[in-house]
């Protein structure tokens, strides 16, 4: 079981995690990341979210 | 050293596809030495996983070095007096520079912020199209709508007068134009800088609703002009040579597929993934911003040394094996995220939710209110030499 990690400093709000799942992503008002879920887990569209994300701000790490 | 005619081979096509020469490197070697053109030679980078690798990583693959590089018949002096004049252009920039321009805009090009402008977007579009029924057939696609609908959205956007846009248009067009020569193109650079110029002037005098009058506005104390006038004109000129590349190339390509442009017409549920599949295997960018190593690093198995340039192959590696099955096959109905089209890492296109929205408006819209679209010629008139692949002229009848 993995854990989603977010690193606003490091995102450069490009929207794609919001692309990829809106029920989980969200942009605040300056376009950073934000979660609108509290555990989200690591099902395919979390995989898929960190997979796209190009500024690494989006990671798995093992729990 | 001297200019070349030649075209580089990180920019050689046939038809929409990379050369073949590019996918053998892709599957053999992934990585060659080639020649800029502009007198020095580059590691190309081609395949998806490496490419995501470097572009992920401008520690060590630097944009902002890349103004060391010589230019042939450019001397020091005026070397340095452009790169100075590179403050506010977010490509040339790294880390922690980059962010902090980078941050300043992201607000602007928010899927929600995209989402408000939705409806202007349609009606400009149906303006554009009304203007092309009432002429009626034959019309310049380029002219009539692929160019002038993206470059009025991103003057709005702006606050560029789009009553200059004979002006820009032909500028930016010339400025990525490899056929135009060195000195011809970095004169057109300084005449857009005048242009721009005059803009953040008039814009600090009196700002507007506009994003030049935002930026004027809110960050006014940060930014320097120099800044206000780099970023306004990467904008403007990002704005112009891209979406509309996309709008020409993306209906030449449904056009070949009749299929599948009945899918973009007719199921508005898949245009989304219609937009990601184009955005693929377009790959108009050939290659982005180059980059420097900043120090010895492996590459696909070849070292690749402190100092030595490097350019990624974006159409190469988004038709790489690893990223799609049948990568060669345009399927409209399988577009997913996750290719190359609008880069990787912190320089991944500001843009791109707008042109998203452009595409997805733009292309049903033209393709509902022509049905019977067709090019009038068998031969398309690709612009090989341009920096931004696309379409020189398309003449169509309905």
């Amino acid at each position: 079981m993995s854990k989603l990690a977010v690193n606003k400093d490091f995102c450069i709000g490009a929207g794609l995690c919001v692309l990829t799942d809106a029920d989980v992503f969200d942009q605040d008002d300056d376009g950073i990341v934000t979660l609108l879920v509290d555990d989200p887990g690591d099902g395919p569209s979390i995989k898929e979210a960190v997979a796209n994300c190009p500024s690494g701000a989006l990671s798995l790490v093992d729990e | 050293m001297t200019e070349t005619r030649e075209l580089p081979l990180s920019m050689q096509r046939e038809g929409f596809d990379p050369a073949p020469a590019l996918a053998a490197i892709r599957e053999n070697e992934g990585i060659t030495k080639v020649s800029t053109g502009f007198g020095i030679d580059a590691w190309l980078i081609t395949r998806y996983a490496d490419v995501r690798a470097v572009l992920s990583d401008p520690a060590t693959f630097s944009n902002s070095r890349v103004s060391e590089l010589p230019l042939p018949g450019v001397d020091k002096i005026k070397r340095k007096e452009l790169a100075e004049r590179q403050a506010g252009n977010l490509l040339a920039l790294d880390p922690p520079a980059h962010g902090r321009l980078r941050r300043l805009l992201t607000p602007e090009f928010t899927l929600r912020r995209i989402r408000r402008l939705e409806p202007r977007i349609v009606e400009i579009v149906d303006e554009h199209l009304d203007a092309m029924e009432r002429k009626g057939p034959p019309a310049d696609l380029v002219a009539d709508f692929a160019l002038p609908i993206p470059s009025l959205v991103i003057c709005e956007l702006l606050g560029v007068p789009y009553s200059d846009r004979a002006g820009f248009q032909e500028r930016s067009n010339r400025q990525l134009d490899l056929s135009v020569p060195l000195d011809e193109r970095l004169a057109l650079q300084e005449e857009s800088r005048d242009y721009m110029a005059t803009l953040v002037e008039r814009a600090k005098a009196d700002p507007g609703e506009d994003m030049l009058g935002m930026l004027v506005r809110e960050h006014g104390d940060d930014l320097t002009s120099v800044e206000l006038i780099g970023i306004a004109g990467l904008l403007l000129i990002a704005g112009h040579e891209t979406t509309s590349n996309m709008l020409g190339l993306g209906t030449l390509a449904l056009l070949q597929h009749p299929d599948q442009l009945a899918i973009v017409r007719d199921q508005p549920e898949r245009v989304d993934a219609a937009v990601e599949e184009l955005l693929r295997w377009l790959s108009i960018v050939h290659s982005g911003t180059g980059k420097i190593a900043t120090r010895d690093v492996e590459v696909a198995g070849q070292l690749i040394k402190e100092g030595e340039f490097v350019m990624c192959a974006l159409p190469t590696a988004n038709r790489d094996p690893q990223l799609r099955s049948e990568p060669d096959e345009l399927d409209v109905t399988r577009g997913e995220i996750g290719h190359l089209a609008f880069g990787h890492g912190i320089h991944h296109c500001l843009g791109a939710p707008l042109a998203r929205m452009e595409l997805r408006t733009a292309l049903p819209a033209l393709l509902k209110r022509f049905p019977d679209l067709r090019a009038v010629s068998s031969t398309p008139d690709f612009r090989s030499f341009h920096v931004i692949y696309g379409l020189t002229s398309m003449e169509v009848a309905w």
